[in-house]
């Protein structure tokens, strides 16, 4: 790192007002309810009392086919949700497939996370594993989470074919977080 | 496991505990954040394509039958990697109070009144250059209860993606001279002073329009694609 680089701004948070701004690309995002293999990731994000936290973002990452477009001008792979009064999400996601890992083998199917809120200075970054796949028994990066903690990277699946996971910001079940 | 600093270096972005903005008290991790894998998927991020933009999208002013109130201006900038080179194809997203201190939002109960022509949101995507800019209304300052008599400094939030995942930043644009941002813990989150004073806008008389508008420049400089972060013991 030289001298020459810049630094990268702050960060601030999104604050509770943020529908006003981020809601429009919820609203234009192309609905794939009929695309097969998308599925439903249900949940809430709670704060360190427990307590629903009603004004969080969260936006869903799959590396995917990164340059495609699903129609129109939104990126395939991207998607955003709000919480609700009672802390509640949902989204409809393509199935991510297996992706390359750094050392050659693979990586389990999973989503990049991102969790703005307000009282979040700064967002928070997590990841999303899936209960029915194998490859999550022998994806590096889970393996490289203390083994009481992995569960709070793991979405399972209900009787309704929908998976949960949620976001718990503070506490013993913490969900884990990466520092970037 | 190790655990990284967040700062590349100390003091740059705020913690996640910064007790005197109460609202972060309950909400901040408390386990120690843990190493961020560098692949395939933080080396890429969405890509927004210009087809989303609707013309009037960052005209805050036009987007109404009538004028909004308030003092007109233009707020401009450039995109930046670390590097200082431009990001092109950045979506910035753009919302704010209207000139009363007042958002158009059912959660804000502030006695100040609503403007039928402002909504106090856009929307660009920025070209090959960098660039964005706005045309709005200048925001007013508004209280809130995070402590007697608090106030926040006028403000716009804004929303950018850059090269990659790793580059996503939410952050808001203040303005010079306001007297209420050394008062204001959201502002005062970030520890170092050059650091947090790259968040408020230059004045840009060259880019005002006589009889019109007044302007404001807000360069935003991006973490890069795939930086490794900064490892210390704490």
């Amino acid at each position: 790192m030289t001298d020459s680089r810049l630094t990268p701004y702050g960060s601030q948070t999104v604050g509770p007002f943020f529908d006003i701004g981020l809601s429009w690309l919820i609203e234009r995002c192309p609905v794939d309810s009929g695309v097969a293999g998308a599925i439903e990731i249900r949940g809430r994000v709670l704060d360190g009392d427990g307590l629903p936290v009603p004004d969080a973002v969260l936006e869903f990452w799959s590396a995917e086919n990164p340059a495609g477009s699903d129609s129109g001008a939104y990126p395939r792979g991207f998607r955003r949700a709000f919480t609700d009064a009672e802390g509640n999400f949902s989204v409809r996601v393509s199935r991510p497939s297996a992706l390359p890992s750094e050392d050659g083998g693979i990586q389990a199917p999973h989503l990049l996370v991102l969790v703005f809120a307000r009282g979040l200075l700064r967002h928070l970054i997590s990841r999303v594993y899936f209960d029915d796949e194998r490859a999550s028994e022998s994806d590096a990066v889970l393996a490289g989470i203390p083994a009481e903690r992995r569960r709070t990277m793991i979405a399972r699946r209900d009787e309704d074919n929908t998976f949960r996971w949620s976001v718990i910001l503070q506490g013993p079940e913490e969900t884990v977080f990466f520092a970037w | 496991m190790p655990t990284v600093s967040v700062e590349i270096p100390p003091g740059r972005q705020p913690e996640y505990n910064y007790p005197p903005y109460v609202s972060s008290i309950k909400r901040a991790p408390g386990m120690p954040l843990i190493v961020l894998p560098q692949t395939l998927t933080e080396r890429t991020g969405p890509v927004f394509g210009q087809g989303l933009i609707q013309e009037r999208d960052n005209d805050l002013t036009a987007q109404h039958s009538g004028d909004p109130l308030g003092e007109r201006i233009f707020v401009h900038g450039r995109v930046l990697d670390e590097d200082g080179r431009p990001v092109r194809g950045a979506l910035v997203e753009a919302w704010q109070a209207n000139a009363a201190g007042r958002y158009r939002h059912k959660v804000d109960n502030h006695d100040a009144p609503l403007d039928p022509n402002f909504s106090g949101a856009g929307r660009t995507i920025t070209g090959d250059d960098g660039r964005y800019w706005f045309k709005t209304i200048k925001p007013g300052a508004y209280p809130w209860g995070n402590h007697y008599n608090a106030w926040r400094p006028a403000h716009i939030h804004l929303s950018l993606f850059g090269a990659g995942i790793l580059s996503r930043l939410v952050t808001q644009m203040y303005f010079p001279g306001d007297p209420l941002q050394p008062l204001d813990p959201i502002f005062n989150s970030i520890p170092d002073e050059a650091a947090r004073m790259r968040l408020v806008s230059r004045f840009d008389i060259n880019r005002t329009e006589p009889g019109y508008a007044l302007a404001y420049e807000f360069d935003i400089v991006l973490r890069g694609r795939g930086e490794t972060p900064f490892e210390e013991p704490r």
